[in-house]
This record gives C-alpha cells, sequence and structure tokens, in this order.
C-alpha cells in the first residue's frame, strides 16, 4: 500500500512533465494542424540549458529559469521561420521527414555543444520532504505539479479569452477565411510555434532536477508527450494533460510492479494501442475525406 | 551477359518505346554486373570489400524502403526493427538452436512477415503524422525487446556466436565470397523491384503516390496494396539482417536503433524516390560519408539532420529526382 | 418499391431510393429517389451546393448514406466497398481533374484496368506466361481506348503535363478501362472551350452506342439538352424536379431555382 502510493506520487510528478510537453504538442497541433517530431528536442534542450544557465554559469534561479525559456522559443521562432514555412511541399510526409530531420540535427548539436555525459541538476527547493500514508513526497514534486497546472491554465485562458488566442484557433479552423478577416496566419503559426516549444522549455526545466539529463533525452520524451496527447485526444489541452498524468501513473506502477527495463515500453504499447484500436475515433472530426 | 546478347536481339526486331525502355534497363543490369565483377575480382584491400559488402547490405535496406516511401508515398520511422528482426532470428536460430543458417534466412522472412502484416495491417490505415508516430513507437518497442530480453538476445551486451555462412564446400569466410554473396542479393533484389514497379501492382502503387483518391476511385484496393509493399520491403529488411549478422558475426541493438531507421530514410531522401539506383546511390554515400570524413561520428547526426531538412524543404521529391527534374527542366529550356 | 417508369419495362441499371446523407449541419442529400434506365444519358443539374458531387460519392462508395439505399444493377449495394463498385460496373470522372500526374497517359489507363487485370506480386516478380499476355492484352485494350478517345499521340506523355481539355478526356478514357456499365462524368466540360466541348458531345455519344449508361454533371445546357436522354435536377439537396430535357426546360420550379440563384 506503502509502495503503491509512492509509485502514485512519482508518477504523478513524471505524469506533470509528460502533461506540459504533450500540451505544447497538443496546442501546436490545434493551430498549426502539424505535429513536430523535433518537440522532445526541444524539452532537452531546456534541461541542458538549465544545466548551463543554473549549474555552470550559477545565475540566479529566476534568470536562469528566463534565459531557458526564451532560448527555447526563440529556437521554436527560427524553426518555423527557415525549417516549416519554406518547405515547398507543406505535405504531412514532407513534414514528418523534416521536423525527424530537425530533431537528429538539434540532438546532434546537443551532443557537440553539451558532450555526452549526463548531467545533474540539484532541486530548486530543499525542504524536507513531507510523509503522507509513510511514503515520502518531495516537496519538488507539488510545485512541479502547481507550476504545470498554471501553465496548462496559461495557455486555456489565451487560447479562450485573449483576442490573439481566438485568431490562433480561427486560423487553424480555416486559414482562407481567418486571413479574409484580417488574421495573418503566418504570424499566427510562429506564435504557436514559440508557444509550443516554449512548453517544452518548461518540461526540461521540470525535468532538471529529477533525472539525469544528456543530450539523447528527447526523442522517447518526445514520443511520451505525443502518446499522451493522443490518450486525451490530439488538439485537446485537457485531455493531453489528463493523458499525461496517466501515462506517468501508468509508467511509474508498471515499473515498480512489472520490471524497470520495460518501463519506457509502457508508453509506446499504449501509444500503439490507442493508433490500432481508435485510429478515427479520436480524431474523427479530420476523419471525413473531401472529395 | 545475357542481357547485352538479349537487347541486341530486341533492337533488331523493333524500336518502340516500350522496348526502348526494356533495352536500356538491359544495359544498366548488364554495366551494373560488370562493375560488380570487377570491383570484386579485382580488390585485394579486404578494408575495401567490407565496406563495399556494407554498401551492398545498406542498399538493401534502401531499396525495401524507397519502395514504400518514394513510391508508395508511405513514411516508416521504425524500418530498423525489421532489420534488426532477421539478424536476431538467424543469430538466435543458427546460433543458439544450431539450425542451418538458410533454413532461418527463411524463419527470419517469415518472421518479419508476418510482424509486418500485424503491425501494418492497422498502422497502414493511419496517415501523415500517424502513420510516423505509430512506425515509430513499433520500432522503439522492438529496439527495447533486443535490450531487455537478454535471456535470449544477449540484452545490450549483445549476441555472440553467430555461425559462418557455408553453402556445400564455398565458405562464406572470404571477404570476397561474401562480397558477392551479398551484391548477388542486391542485384536479384534490383531485378525484383523493377519488375514490381513495371507491373500491374507497380503502377498501382505509384497512382496511390499520385493521388489517393483516384486510386481508389477507379478500384484499387489501396490498404491492401501498402500492407503488400510494407511485407516485401521488411523481408528486404530482414535479408539485409540475416547478411549482417553473418558478415559481422556479433549483433547489439545499438545497430537496430532509432538513428539507424533516420539513416535509411535519409539514404531514401537522398537517392531514392527517383529510381532503384537512387537507392544504391544513396546507401553509397551514407555508407562511404562515415569513412571518409575524419571524426564524422561526431557531426554524423548534424550532417543527417541537415540533409533530410534541406532536401525535404527545397526538393520533396528526393535528392536524385530533383537534379534529374533541374536537368529535364534546363533542357527542355535549351530545345 | 422502386416502381419502373411508364413506358420503360426492362430493369433499372441504377435504382437510388430515399437517400439522405447529412454533413454537419447541412443536408447535402434530402430523400432522393429516381431511377435510370440502362442505355440512356442521365443528366445531373442544380445551382452550386447543390449536392451532385455528392450523390456520385454515395453512388461510388466514397461515402455511405445516412438513409436510403442505392441498387445497382439489381443488387444492394450497402455492403460493397469502393473497389467492389468498380468491379462490378460503376466508374467515374472527378469534377477537378485527378489524373496520376507523374504516370503517362497509357498508364493511366492501365490503372483504370486494375480491376479487370489480376496478376500480383508472385505474378510481377515471376512474370509467367499468363501475366505476360494480361500485360499485352492490357497495353492493347488501353491502346485502343487511346485511339477511341482520340489521345493516342499523348500515350507516352506524362498525364500532368496535358493541357486542361486533354486531361478532361483522359479521365474519361481511364473510366472506360475498367469496363463501366455506369459511368458517372462530374462536369466534363468545366474548363473546355467551345471547340472541345463540341468534341466531348460526340465522344458521349460514342461511349452511348457502347451501351454504357451515363450520368453528367453539366453546367452547360445547351450541351446537357443535346445529348441527355433524361435529366434530374437538385437544389440544396433535393430532387426538384425529373423528366425530359424539354419538360425540364419548362418547368417552373427549376426556371425559379435558377433565376433565384441569380
Ligand atoms: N466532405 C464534406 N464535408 C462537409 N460538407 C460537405 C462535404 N462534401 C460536400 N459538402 C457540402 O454538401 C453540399 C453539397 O456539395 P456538393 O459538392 O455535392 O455540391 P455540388 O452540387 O457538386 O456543387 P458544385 O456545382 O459546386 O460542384 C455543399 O453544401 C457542401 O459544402
Ligand atoms: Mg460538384
Amino acid at each position: 500500500m506503502q509502495e503503491i502510493i509512492q509509485y502514485l506520487f512519482s508518477g504523478i510528478t513524471t505524469g506533470a512533465i509528460y502533461a506540459v510537453i504533450a500540451v505544447g504538442l497538443s496546442m501546436l497541433y490545434s493551430s498549426t494542424e502539424l505535429i513536430n517530431f523535433a518537440h522532445g528536442e526541444f524539452v532537452m534542450i531546456g534541461a541542458m540549458s538549465m544545466v548551463t544557465f543554473w549549474v555552470h554559469m550559477a545565475l540566479p534561479l529566476p534568470v536562469a529559469i528566463g534565459c531557458t525559456l526564451a532560448l527555447g522559443c526563440a529556437l521554436g521562432l527560427l524553426f518555423e521561420r527557415f525549417a516549416i514555412r519554406t518547405a515547398r511541399n507543406p505535405q504531412p510526409i514532407v513534414l514528418v521527414i523534416i521536423t525527424v530531420g530537425a530533431s537528429i540535427f538539434l540532438r546532434g548539436t546537443g551532443m557537440i555543444v553539451w558532450g555526452k555525459d549526463p548531467f545533474s541538476v540539484p532541486p530548486f527547493s530543499n525542504h524536507e520532504s513531507l510523509e503522507i500514508f509513510g511514503a515520502a513526497l518531495l516537496p519538488q514534486s507539488i510545485w512541479i505539479v502547481a507550476a504545470a497546472l498554471l501553465l496548462a491554465g496559461g495557455i486555456h485562458f489565451f487560447l479562450k479569452r485573449t483576442l490573439t488566442g481566438k485568431a490562433m484557433v480561427a486560423s487553424a479552423v480555416n486559414q482562407k477565411a481567418a486571413w479574409l478577416s484580417g488574421i495573418p496566419p503566418e504570424r499566427m503559426a510562429v506564435l504557436a510555434f514559440a508557444i509550443s516549444t516554449g512548453c517544452g522549455a518548461v518540461a526540461g526545466i521540470f525535468i532538471a532536477p529529477v533525472t539525469m539529463s544528456s543530450y539523447d533525452m528527447g526523442t522517447i520524451l518526445g514520443l511520451k508527450g505525443f502518446c499522451a496527447a493522443m490518450i486525451g485526444g490530439l488538439g485537446s489541452l485537457w485531455g493531453a494533460f489528463a493523458g499525461g498524468i496517466l501515462l506517468g501513473v501508468l509508467e511509474s506502477l508498471g515499473a515498480g510492479l512489472i520490471s524497470s527495463g520495460l518501463k519506457d515500453a509502457i508508453a509506446f504499447i499504449l501509444l500503439l494501442l490507442i493508433l490500432y484500436v481508435r485510429p478515427g475515433g479520436l480524431f474523427s472530426a479530420k476523419e471525413a475525406k473531401r472529395f | 551477359m545475357y542481357a547485352l546478347a538479349d537487347c541486341f536481339r530486341l533492337k533488331r526486331q523493333n524500336g518502340s518505346d516500350m522496348d526502348d525502355n526494356k533495352i536500356k534497363n538491359r544495359i544498366e543490369h548488364a554495366v551494373f554486373i560488370c562493375i560488380i565483377l570487377v570491383l570484386g575480382l579485382f580488390t585485394q584491400n579486404t578494408y575495401y570489400l567490407q565496406i563495399m559488402t556494407f554498401i551492398g547490405i545498406n542498399t538493401l535496406l534502401a531499396l525495401g524502403l524507397n519502395m514504400l516511401i518514394g513510391y508508395a508515398g508511405q513514411i516508416s520511422l521504425g524500418h530498423a526493427a525489421f532489420y534488426g528482426i532477421g539478424a536476431y532470428t538467424t543469430a538466435i536460430l543458427s546460433g543458439t538452436f544450431g539450425i542451418s543458417p538458410w533454413l532461418s534466412l527463411l524463419c527470419a522472412i517469415g518472421v518479419a512477415v508476418l510482424i509486418a502484416f500485424v503491425v501494418g495491417l492497422p498502422t497502414l490505415r493511419l496517415s501523415g503524422y500517424y502513420l510516423g508516430m505509430g512506425t515509430l513507437g513499433f520500432g522503439m518497442i522492438v529496439n527495447i525487446l533486443f535490450r531487455e530480453w537478454s535471456s535470449v538476445t544477449g540484452g545490450s551486451s549483445g549476441f555472440v556466436g553467430i555461425p559462418v555462412l557455408e553453402a556445400g564446400k564455398v565458405s562464406f569466410m572470404s571477404g570476397q565470397n561474401y562480397f558477392f554473396l551479398v551484391w548477388g542479393v542486391v542485384l536479384g533484389a534490383i531485378l525484383m523491384c523493377r519488375r514490381i514497379l513495371a507491373s500491374r501492382m507497380g503502377r498501382a502503387l505509384r497512382s496511390i503516390h499520385d493521388g489517393e483518391k483516384a486510386s481508389l476511385a477507379v478500384g484499387v484496393n489501396t490498404h491492401y496494396l501498402k500492407l503488400q509493399i510494407f511485407m516485401f520491403s521488411a523481408s528486404l529488411g530482414a535479408v539485409a539482417g540475416f547478411l549482417y549478422a553473418h558478415f559481422v558475426l556479433f549483433i547489439s541493438p545499438e545497430s537496430f536503433g532509432f538513428m539507424v531507421s533516420v539513416k535509411m530514410v535519409t539514404m531514401v531522401v537522398i537517392g531514392g524516390m527517383a529510381s532503384v539506383w537512387g537507392a544504391l546511390l544513396g546507401a553509397s554515400l551514407l555508407t562511404l560519408l562515415p569513412e571518409v570524413l575524419h571524426g564524422f561520428a561526431e557531426y554524423e547526426m548534424i550532417v543527417f539532420g541537415l540533409i533530410l531538412m534541406v532536401v525535404m524543404i527545397f526538393m520533396p521529391q528526393g535528392l536524385t529526382r530533383g537534379f534529374l527534374d533541374m536537368y529535364e527542366k534546363a533542357r527542355k529550356k535549351r530545345q | 418499391m422502386i416502381s419502373p417508369e411508364p413506358g420503360h419495362n426492362n430493369k433499372p441499371i441504377l435504382a437510388v431510393s430515399s437517400l439522405t446523407k447529412m454533413f454537419g449541419g447541412v443536408k447535402a442529400q434530402d430523400n432522393i429517389s429516381f431511377s435510370i434506365q440502362p442505355g440512356i444519358v442521365c443528366g445531373l443539374i442544380g445551382p452550386n451546393g447543390a449536392g451532385k458531387t455528392t450523390l456520385f460519392n454515395l453512388i461510388t462508395g466514397i461515402y455511405s448514406p445516412d438513409e436510403g439505399q442505392v441498387v445497382f444493377n439489381g443488387k444492394d449495394t450497402r455492403k460493397m466497398t469502393v473497389d467492389q463498385r468498380v468491379r462490378a460496373g460503376i466508374a467515374r470522372t472527378f469534377q477537378h481533374v485527378e489524373l496520376f500526374g507523374s504516370m503517362t497517359l497509357l498508364e493511366n489507363v492501365l490503372v483504370g484496368m486494375h480491376v479487370r487485370t489480376r496478376s500480383g506480386f508472385w505474378g510481377a516478380v515471376t512474370r509467367l506466361p499468363w501475366v505476360i499476355r494480361e500485360e499485352k492484352e492490357a497495353v492493347e485494350k488501353a491502346e485502343a481506348l487511346l485511339e477511341f478517345t482520340g489521345l493516342m499521340d499523348y500515350a507516352h506523355h506524362p498525364a500532368g503535363d496535358l493541357p486542361v481539355g486533354r486531361q478532361k478526356t483522359a479521365e474519361i478514357a481511364r473510366a472506360l478501362a475498367s469496363d463501366p456499365l455506369l459511368l458517372l462524368l462530374d462536369e466534363p466540360a468545366a474548363g473546355l472551350n467551345a471547340v472541345e466541348t463540341e468534341a466531348l458531345g460526340k465522344l458521349i455519344e460514342q461511349v452511348k452506342k457502347r451501351g454504357v449508361t451515363m450520368m453528367l454533371v453539366e453546367h452547360d445546357m445547351s450541351l446537357a439538352m443535346g445529348i441527355c436522354d433524361k435529366m434530374i435536377v437538385l437544389d440544396q439537396g433535393s430532387k426538384l424536379a425529373e423528366g425530359t430535357p424539354r419538360e425540364i426546360q419548362n418547368n417552373e420550379a427549376v426556371m425559379a431555382a435558377y433565376l433565384g440563384q441569380g
């Protein structure tokens, strides 16, 4: 019992990180209908930048976080401008290969910049851990979950309540109509990219003190984020969030109760199951082909 | 050499468009065979022979994937899984259980085709991004399996004790024999791909690439066709895995990971999407690059990533095709 | 259930009854019923968004209806997939040209023959005598079709490089390659000039002589009046009128719908 609660705690913590990754992917999808296979690399960049800014350069924590965030958003901007918008033939298969290329490129760059060794980042706050039902709850976990909720809430507010956010959603639903009513779809796409990769960087900031960070951590995290987003229904913000938490908990339980080696397989099996069982159901709105 | 003789006979008969093509193909095959013979017979340096053998194995991979990406227009980001399934199946059957490697080749192909069927049946209904994610996830699972099922696969430290191939009195221990074995298989695969592409099936396949809805409407069962081609490319991957395993005699999960899948896609993007020769070109380039460039390993990922991005941004039809198109355009302008 | 029209004793080749299809809130097909006798050319007209293309998509099985059924050649098509329907004898062309652009015209027609040929993977790899024979016969048949449609000169050109007028005809050639009993033509004259339109009219007459039943969506009234034996008028998803071209011409509801459109 106590063990299970312990697994739950750690599951919810990693789940919150997956949730942030998934929210980034999902919001990009809902505003540009694109899935960024390089999303995970922005998580890696976020985590590794924390190592640089906070551990190596010893900047104050808020400044380090700010710099990391700015870097994530800026790279997203550049990525959209130079790799996505210039694509001559923006079909899904082409964009898949472009973003996979970007992912490998970023990973390779990460390896050159930070080397191959993993780094660790000390916890942001070193308070005593709390005891709940005999299980230890790190204060870090609490604020990671809280910050993840805050972030998702912020994006929700932005998309549903602000003019820019609404315009962004509108231009995804119908580019031409949006353009006719004066919304510049290109600027919306840039903005969506920056926010999305910013989310990736935030996830990286969260994950840095939780696990070891290295240049090759991104791909798997990106896939897990995608899995979470699919669980909740691609394009749905809170669905993605819930999917992330669920995935984290399942993984943590699976690793603890079955085998830690198969931990990573859980997400992928789940992903395949969803793709297989409900290939249309989760995104049925996109299914009807127009002839 | 039969090919050359044949084409002269044909030339005398008539010179219509179709036959011209046939003659061109025969000449290409004859030249290809000559090059292989010369390279195989006169290369003494074992290192060069080894590199060329690897090019052959990679060409098989690229050929298979090219059929899927270049012709059917479907992405697979987990194709290294089939490569690994071929290698591990033969390693386990011939190494652990002592079964004849040739029999285990059949098993390897069978297993790969079966898995391709099971995986492809639902996945190939997906399109674009979802197919990419689905195949990527599949590749990851297979790789985790290689790593974690250590009692059978040897885990992350790898599998040792794969027997050397033998056929009667011929041992494929020697680099030259193995070179000819691999390139013989490559030739067979090239012929198969070309025959498929020129057939009813190949036309239907290309029609999917050009416009899936029209090809559905003229009565092509697109899902079944994609599945068939997926299984075919999986079987080529398994054969490549078999040849790889009995060549290096030691395999480990890293040789079949995500990066290898990406490398395969890069080969196709560079060379494929144009013709089967493109696949050969892509495989050669990506095999030679690390050998030629000193310290390339450090920059390998950056270079692959850049190739993928730049080619896909500016020449979404693939590098070779792109250049051919540019050449055609320039020629037309001059006329 | 389906009463044959007076004056015709033979069974209808196509019988559509109470077909309904919704897209979100839009009723693209609202309780449509009609039947078509074999061998005739039936015009399908109506203002933009009337549901003509949707009707074709329902008949060919691209969409499945919310209600109602399509009976083709005496068989209920409800359980039939798209390719089974093509095999049974329904062929179509598209409103916006959908040729296989990178393939030659001959290859396009050969793909059109897909359901009438049978060699598969093993046939392609082994090239047994029957496969070679089948291929040869297919090429001969395709060339005959190109000759028939007057496109033989373009046989070895990539279909995407053809002028629009030729592409429209090429789609008809490709559709004919499957030996259809019923041919659905979606705006074949759109984008054609006067000369080409006239040639198209002649081609349709000739196809009719071969015994192929046709449904024809057309905005060019003079063409439609000239070649159709019967006309069906759709407006906003419902059937407005049905009858001979002359009856349609004098139908007040039809006039109102077209005039109301502006
Ligand atoms: N796949 C679809 N999803 C949503 N709405 C659709 C779809 N296909 C058609 N519609 C709607 O159904 C209605 C009928 O469309 P349809 O294309 O059948 O008209 P049409 O008579 O062919 O018009 P046109 O002369 O413009 O070709 C239109 O309002 C259209 O917007
Ligand atoms: Mg229409």
